[in-house]
């Protein structure tokens, strides 16, 4: 009897680590590790697709929202069961995953890009991190709601106007029925908002006033008072109290602005496809402005665009699974299925074979490039130790907004910047 | 009947059956060893390790020896934490296990509906820490909307509403080891301390609790080391919040614990993962002691039924 427990214990436990061998084993898959919860659906419809069409294994793990850093940090550990394809969209995420980025340059995927604008190279001129689509962000505006409350968008060319339209919608809420802002919320799923987008607008304009082309050591916050002027606007007309801001989420801010109860919502390009879905509203009611903070010249601003989408393929992995991965990145950005989805899921994406786009933002944004104004670039992608600077953002301008100072948004902005410089 | 029972014991004790177990005994230890091996000791053995790398994966680390410590030890946000840690436990571990003990004393009278009440009681201890904090952290917020604050806005706040959350969660764990402890105690004893006209005070003091000094060394040594390891909680209903900014840039999260502290300098910064290594050596160490030391001093109090 003892013998035979004896054997079946031996056999259970050699079985356990056969286990583990023979799921290493097998050639060329592909592990996408995506970055974006809201595409997580396309993605995984495609990696079905893909799969069936050529029998190569395609997985698809989405991070939880805001988790990214940490599911990537765990996943990377895992040896040969790592991803293969990654997302790797700042300077900072070079800074920590640059041992892991392959030099895609003269692949067959490379080579389907039209242009190399969004990329994130390495200091040898290596193409690490290669731009998948690109975004623009700015004030999304329901052209109804604003048209009820007897105003349009043509009055809006720059900050004193917008405030005066907010202002007034503010006033008049009770009987209008809707405000001028959604909630300008500080929990996590919202922050980001505030401490990447709105925080661009000092940073650009300053880079800009200077020349910065490279990551800076230190900043001067020449233009925090821009970052005030807009902030007090968001929270001051809302019909969330300042004080409520510190949990309120981004899908409280989303549905504000969906069930039509506010005019003007903070976001991105991305937001199309949920407001015109989930929410039902309709593209020709919807606009999207430049973000106006009281610069000289704002009127000529266009949309703020760049990117922190760029793939990274798993320089550690193995030379299949590295094949397996850029055959299946080559079909989605050449056949029907892929570019199609893109195009649904990301809009107009930098490769030749780019599906037109039906997100109206997207033709907002080349409709003020078209008419002649500038760019306001993703300059928030220099930043240093991107998580804990923007951690202190957030928490002093969650104490701000309840009543505190904004000396700590200027310390956590400025000399923030410089500590977050010194420890990355 | 007599003579079968003898025989089946010399049966087990004989040598011949014995001893092929006695050479199997590796055999037998080795599910747990493995368990304990690769859940514990490698992982243990590998973090002091990697504490004295540099590292993003833990599968690539560079030696670089004691610049973590260094960095550690020069964070003004881990000393703070070390020293907010140090107050959430000694504070909880005082409310815990004197409310704990109170309810166990209630609930061993003869009250009607006792056991219910034991269960209700322990209940809270059955939810993860993190639905709780999110749970509490609404509770707060909704109360304390109506004074315009947060409980991510007033350090205060945040302790005390820390110090709540985990009482409300460890008292009645607690509770269930001081009712084991009480029940222990004999009846002979009690009758001998009547009948020599002790007083309840003269009973607590000189049977009840001497008796129950080993539930009291458990409960201590759970309720400092739980509140040392609190994380979850920490994290879901203060996250820190509020920072307080110094002068010179750097940020003091005066609500963070140490586990949490160690978490985001792993995690926030990618490239002071070895530094956060750094702290939870430190903070293993720490713990470590502060349990052996309370631990002794509990002990040398415990008496011999």
């Amino acid at each position: 009897m003892e013998k035979m427990l004896c054997l079946l214990l031996t056999f259970v436990l050699a079985l356990t680590m056969l286990g583990s061998v023979a799921l290493a084993e097998g050639s060329g898959s592909v592990y996408y590790l995506n970055f974006k919860p809201e595409a997580d659906a396309a993605w995984q419809a495609l990696a079905k697709e893909y799969e069936q069409k050529t029998g190569v294994k395609v997985t698809v793990v989405t991070a939880a929202s805001g988790k990214y850093q940490e599911t990537l940090t765990a996943e990377m550990d895992k040896g040969s069961a790592a991803p293969t394809l990654f997302q790797c969209g700042n300077q900072a995420g070079l800074a920590t995953w640059g041992d892991y980025c392959l030099d895609l340059r003269g692949t067959e995927f490379f080579n389907q890009l039209s242009t190399e604008e969004f990329n994130i190279n390495g200091a040898g001129g290596e193409a690490f991190c290669i731009g998948y689509c690109y975004e623009a962000f700015g004030i999304i505006v329901n052209k109804t709601l604003l048209e009820k409350a007897g105003h349009n968008l043509d009055e809006i060319k720059d900050f004193a106007s917008l405030k005066t339209v907010a202002e007034d919608i503010h006033a008049r809420s009770a009987e209008l029925g809707f405000d001028a802002f959604t909630s300008a919320g500080l929990d996590g799923s919202s922050s980001w908002r505030f401490s990447g987008h709105l925080a661009n607008m000092p940073l650009f304009y300053e880079f800009r006033d200077d020349g910065i082309t490279a990551q800076p050591a230190t900043i001067k916050g020449t233009y925090m008072e821009n970052f005030k002027n807009i902030w007090d606007l968001y929270i001051n007309n809302s019909a969330t109290e300042p004080s409520q801001l510190a949990t309120a989420t981004g899908d409280q801010a989303e549905a504000e602005f969906g069930q039509g109860k506010a005019v003007f919502y903070q976001n991105g390009t991305w937001e199309f496809s949920n407001l015109t879905t989930t929410f039902g509203m309709k593209p020709e009611e919807l606009a999207m402005i430049p973000i106006y903070c009281g610069v000289e010249g704002e009127d000529k601003a266009a949309l703020c665009c760049g990117t922190e989408n760029c793939w990274a393929v798993n320089s550690q992995a193995s030379a299949e699974n590295q094949k397996a991965t850029l055959d299946f990145l080559t079909w989605v950005v050449t056949s029907d299925e892929g570019t199609q989805m893109m195009a649904d899921q990301f809009g107009p994406i930098p490769f030749k074979a780019a599906k037109a786009s039906s997100n109206t933002f997207f033709n907002d944004a080349n409709d003020y490039l078209a008419d002649g104004n500038y760019v306001v670039t993703w300059a928030f992608n220099y930043t240093p130790n991107v998580d804990t600077w923007r951690a202190g953002v957030v928490a002093a301008l969650t104490q701000y907004s309840a009543g505190g100072s904004w000396d700590d948004v200027v310390n956590a902005f400025v000399q923030g910047w410089a500590v977050q410089y010194a420890n990355q | 009947m007599k003579p079968i029972k003898r025989r089946s014991n010399a049966a087990v004790n004989s040598t011949l059956i014995r001893r092929p177990i006695q050479r199997c005994f590796a055999l037998f230890l080795l599910p747990t060893m493995a368990a304990f091996c690769i859940g514990f000791l490698y992982p243990f053995i590998k973090g002091m390790y990697l504490s004295f790398c540099k590292f993003t994966t833990t599968s690539n680390a560079k030696w670089i020896g004691f610049a973590n410590y260094q960095k550690a030890l020069a964070d003004p946000g881990f000393v703070h934490s070390f020293v907010y840690t140090a107050l959430v436990a000694l504070v909880s571990l005082v409310i815990i296990n004197v409310l704990a003990f109170a309810v166990a004393y209630a609930l061993t009278r003869k009250i009607r509906g006792a056991n219910l009440f034991r269960g209700v009681f322990f209940l809270p201890n059955l939810i993860g820490g993190i639905v709780l904090g999110y749970i509490w952290s609404m509770l707060f917020d909704g109360f304390l909307a109506n004074y315009g604050t947060s409980i991510v806005l007033n350090t205060n706040l945040g302790y005390w509403g820390l110090i709540i959350v985990i009482c409300w969660q460890q008292i009645g764990y607690m509770m269930i080891i001081y009712i084991a402890g009480l029940q222990s105690i004999s009846e002979d004893m009690i009758e001998a301390a009547k009948i020599d006209g002790a007083n309840g005070w003269h009973m607590l003091k000189d049977i009840t609790l001497p008796t129950i000094m080993p539930s009291i060394t458990i409960c201590t040594f759970l309720t400092l080391t739980n509140s040392f390891k609190l994380f979850d909680q920490n994290m879901v209903l203060n996250g820190g919040q509020p920072f307080v900014f110094q002068s010179n840039g750097t940020v003091i999260r005066s609500t963070e614990m140490m586990a949490l502290n160690i978490y985001n300098t792993f995690y926030l910064n990618a490239n002071s993962r070895g530094v956060g290594q750094a702290k939870a050596v430190l903070f293993f160490l720490l713990v470590a002691a502060i349990a052996l030391v309370q631990l002794s001093a509990t002990r040398s109090k415990e008496v011999q039924q």
